[in-house]
């Protein structure tokens, strides 16, 4: 069990590096408790992977240092960290059967046979392998593929994290849910410190009781899944949690009312006041799922004009233009009527949140 | 610089490889009198007359003319036919497939030899003796399974959603092949010219049979050095060192392809 | 992947079916003709059945001969293979140096046949050549034309100079082709660099050196043009090898039908063993994936 610190990490992967942009990890500067499970979620090419490679020992940070429980490790190689990694897609060794692929962590480290008999035992037992042990590792589906990859991981009982990297990119979807199903029980179980690279948000969300997001090579925001719904404190955040993301509208603060084209929307007197104090570029943002829709014209609420509405099964997705131009999301409940070409858009106070150059302006 | 062992060895490994091209072209830079009189690890007298001998006289000189000639016709005829071909093999299953698969890879099992007087026999009836296309036709026999079979192991590397995608978008087949497939395997074709290249260039055996004078190879030419005096060695090394230029030149060309990987492959 | 099932995919086979079977079937057909039948002159041919193939069978001289090729095969696939994949580890991987490299090793594949033959007359002669200089240097007299032994190493070590490169590049190219987050687990198991080459570089190179085993026993089972040229399958005929033996038989006797029915016996070797080495490989890779 590790507590990892990353303490002012950066990275890039060309040799001279002077602007910002050419790192590929800008200032990183955090620390993952003990036994938790973090999953760290962004876009393609945000740096997620490289953060995880820095702090399996895979590559060596161009600044800045690693630390586990306090003792620093960034000279140390990955074998020597007591980290264990999954990759996007089953890495075995072909040739050997399950039962070798799962000893063979073990057997480079000097252990005796009947050591690495119980030990592999106990670890297939968790991972439902038990059966399949004496197969050839390459014959089997992909999902028992990634179990042997984890198992692998496990056997080592001085493993103090697991890394993921996409772990689930080639598992058939109906599979994904019970791998990951397996990989929360683990987690309970042996209580080890876990972090999840996905671009995934369902993923994320699911899996981590934090999720640490990423964009363009920076921690954007660390939270909870339900603190990344309510407040996301970066546009970013805002736009990729959630599906659809949060609807964002360019504003102009007059008084107590957010004024956006010609259209006026009501604000408590929190948000007001904080959008008052700020000085950058004023965008409202609210969730889809806030954002309330009405077929007539109800107190508080503004006109808009419909475009189009999605069917997701459950619930339906209207969207409508605002103003000329502004295009707004908004999810209908079911059972709710839905507007044919007009609707009336009702803004809850304590749903609005204002953001000032991108971040969200809070107390 | 760190001398590790491994780089040691290597750099051992290329300086023995280098050493016969190198003594090669010591001799070829120097007369036929100095090379029998005095040997030297370098040539002390540097002379260009081996090379300028080849370069004046069209009976040397019109011999890698021909040779360039009928292997990129060659290279041309291989690729062109054994690109359908190997399409056909990776994605589709028909009658007889495996069959005429290996069928094709045991034409490069037979020896040469074997040849030499059907061939001569078959291309005297057509009239094509001493002509370049003869040599280039010949040659497709052995390079043509080559192609197909690298070829092959290349598209088979190709996720096959990418033909469905385009045929579904409404490419006809000829425009998807061109604009689409094609660029996906350019290290295939790269490493494929390169055999072709190799193989055709370096075969002595077909390529003199089937020519006379007009389409002799140089590698022909080289064999006819002996005169009064004895083997011409410095022409002999010149012509042997121009030999390796246009291959070296190829291998730079496709250097790329061949580190990306010609074993997306087969088997 | 389940592949298309259509006949018409021949359509894309048929020009280099023709091609292939304009140039193999004709000669084919040609050859057997001549190994069924003894040729007087022209127009004067008899029918002598399996006569031919009784003959070669049983030619001492063509067992010797053969002796000789698979020795010479052995040799060279025992040496050739684990060198060149050696050679594939330890070069520059990526990069310029790389590809110097590249162009370096691949000079020798390069070099017309014969030529081949005539760098290595002029290296190994003891008066013009560094290689006889050297080795006479060093006190032993050189003279691979009286000494079949000599004619023997000096021939191994032109056909390893010459054919490596091509295990090499086969090599490389299939060590590039492994994903880096197998080194990146080994590392993280544990795992040794023996380990490491065993259990995934190895496996994962089957592929090619498949391609490598078969193209390499192929050619030097038959060979012809840089023997030739060196030792013209002396001293006597120490290294008549197949290929030799057969245009001598075909050229020098002038005997069309004892040499078609050669050539076929010749082909139906090779024919065998690429099939068997072909079917071990495959099964290799079969029981991996069992």
């Amino acid at each position: 069990m590790a507590k990892i610190t990353l303490d002012k990490v950066a990275h890039s992967y060309g040799a001279n590096p002077l602007a910002p942009s050419d790192y590929a990890l800008r200032l990183i500067d955090n620390i993952w408790q003990d036994g938790g499970a973090y999953a760290l979620l962004g876009p393609s090419g945000c740096g997620k992977t490289t953060l995880l490679n820095i702090i399996s020992g895979l590559l060596t940070p161009s600044k800045g240092r690693v630390l586990f429980d306090g003792k620093d490790v960034t000279a140390l190689p990955p074998e020597r960290r007591n980290i264990a990694q999954v990759f996007q897609f089953p890495v075995l060794y072909d040739t050997m059967s399950v039962y070798d692929n799962l000893a063979f962590p073990l057997k480079n480290r000097g252990f005796n046979r009947a050591d690495i008999k119980t030990r592999v035992l106990e670890v297939a037992a968790i991972l439902d392998l038990t059966d399949s042990l004496g197969k050839k590792a390459a014959g089997l589906t992909a999902d028992a593929k990634q179990k042997i990859s984890l198992g692998r991981g496990l056997v080592r009982s001085d493993v103090a994290a697991i890394l993921f990297d996409e772990p689930l990119t080639v598992i058939d979807p109906h599979l994904k849910w019970q791998l990951r199903c397996k990989l929360k029980q683990v987690h309970e179980h042996l209580k080890l410190t876990l972090l999840y690279v996905t671009h995934d948000q369902v993923e994320a969300l699911t899996f981590a009781d934090h999720v640490i997001v990423m964009y363009q090579g920076e921690i954007v925001q660390i939270g909870t899944p339900q603190e990344l719904f309510e407040n996301p404190s970066h546009k970013f955040v805002g736009y990729f949690i959630g599906s659809p993301g949060m609807n964002f509208m360019p504003c102009t603060l007059e008084g107590n009312e957010a004024v956006v084209g010609d259209i006026k929307i009501r604000l408590n007197d929190q948000t007001a006041a904080l959008g008052a104090g700020a000085r950058g570029k004023l965008e409202l943002g609210i969730r889809p799922l806030y954002l309330e829709v009405h077929d007539r014209n109800v107190q508080g609420s503004v006109p808009a004009r419909v475009k189009s509405i999605e069917d997701q099964g459950s619930y339906k997705i209207v969207t409508a233009v605002l103003g000329s131009r502004n295009i707004v999301r908004a999810r209908l409940a079911e059972g709710k009527p839905a507007p044919c070409e007009h609707a009336w858009l009702k803004f809850p106070e304590s749903w609005i949140r204002l953001f000032s150059d991108e971040r969200l302006l809070k107390n | 610089m760190r001398l590790q062992k491994r780089t040691f060895f290597f750099m051992g490994y290329l300086f023995l490889l280098m050493l016969p091209i190198y003594w090669m072209l010591n001799m070829s830079l120097k007369t036929n009198a100095d090379i029998l009189s005095s040997f030297t690890l370098y040539p002390v007298n540097i002379t260009f007359e081996n090379y300028i001998k080849i370069f004046t006289d069209v009976s040397w000189y019109s011999g890698y003319i021909n040779s360039i000639l009928y292997v990129t016709m060659n290279m041309a005829i291989s690729l062109t036919t054994a690109l359908p071909a190997a399409y056909a093999f990776s994605r589709y299953r028909f009658l007889g497939d495996k069959h005429m698969f290996f069928w094709l890879l045991t034409n490069r099992m037979a020896p040469a030899a074997v040849f030499l007087l059907p061939f001569f026999q078959l291309y005297s009836t057509f009239g094509l003796i001493d002509t370049h296309i003869a040599v280039a036709l010949a040659h497709c026999l052995f390079n043509v399974p080559l192609a197909v079979w690298i070829l092959e192991g290349f598209m088979s590397g190709v996720p096959r959603e990418i033909d469905e995608t385009a045929f579904i978008d409404g490419y006809k087949f000829p425009r998807f092949f061109l604009t689409i497939f094609l660029p996906q395997i350019r290290s295939g074709i790269g490493v494929t010219a390169f055999f072709c290249f190799m193989f055709s260039w370096v075969e002595l055996l077909l390529a003199r049979t089937l020519t006379t004078t007009n389409a002799k190879p140089i590698a022909a030419t080289m064999t006819r050095t002996v005169s009064a005096s004895g083997l011409d060695w410095g022409l002999l090394a010149a012509a042997g060192i121009l030999t390796i230029v246009p291959g070296a030149l190829v291998i730079w060309f496709v250097r790329n392809n061949l580190a990306k990987g010609f074993a997306m492959g087969r088997v | 992947m389940d592949k298309w099932k259509d006949n018409k995919a021949w359509f894309l086979v048929i020009p280099v079916f023709l091609l292939v079977a304009f140039s193999a079937i004709i000669p084919l057909m040609t050859v057997v003709n001549y190994s069924l039948q003894d040729i007087f002159g022209p127009g004067q041919r008899v029918f002598v059945g399996l006569e031919w193939f009784e003959q070669v069978l049983s030619d001492t001289r063509l067992h010797d001969a053969l002796w000789r090729q698979l020795l010479f095969s052995g040799l060279v696939l025992l040496i050739e293979m684990p060198l060149g994949i050696l050679i594939a580890l330890i070069m520059p991987q990526k990069g310029l140096a790389a590809s110097i490299s590249l162009v370096l090793i691949a000079l020798p594949l390069l070099i017309p046949w014969n030529v081949i033959g005539t760098i290595w007359i002029i290296f190994t002669r003891p008066d013009i050549g560094l290689f006889g200089a050297a080795i006479n240097g060093m006190g032993i007299a050189f003279d691979h034309t009286s000494s079949p032994i000599q004619a023997w190493i000096t021939l191994m070590f032109m056909e390893v100079w010459h054919w490596t490169p091509l295990v090499v590049l086969l090599a490389y190219a299939g060590l590039r082709a492994i994903p880096e987050a197998y080194f990146q687990a080994a590392k993280i198991d544990g795992a040794s660099s023996w380990a490491t080459f065993r259990y995934i570089q190895l496996p994962k190179m089957r592929g090619v050196l498949t391609i490598a085993l078969l193209l390499r026993f192929m050619d030097s089972f038959l060979i012809y043009a840089e023997p030739f040229v060196l030792t013209g399958g002396g001293p006597g005929n120490t290294t008549t090898f197949l290929s030799i033996y057969l245009v001598k038989v075909a050229v020098g006797q002038f005997d069309l039908g004892p040499a078609a029915a050669f050539s076929l016996v010749y082909f139906l070797i090779i024919l065998l063993f690429c099939w068997m080495f072909y079917q071990v490989l495959q099964n290799v890779g079969k029981g991996e994936k069992a």
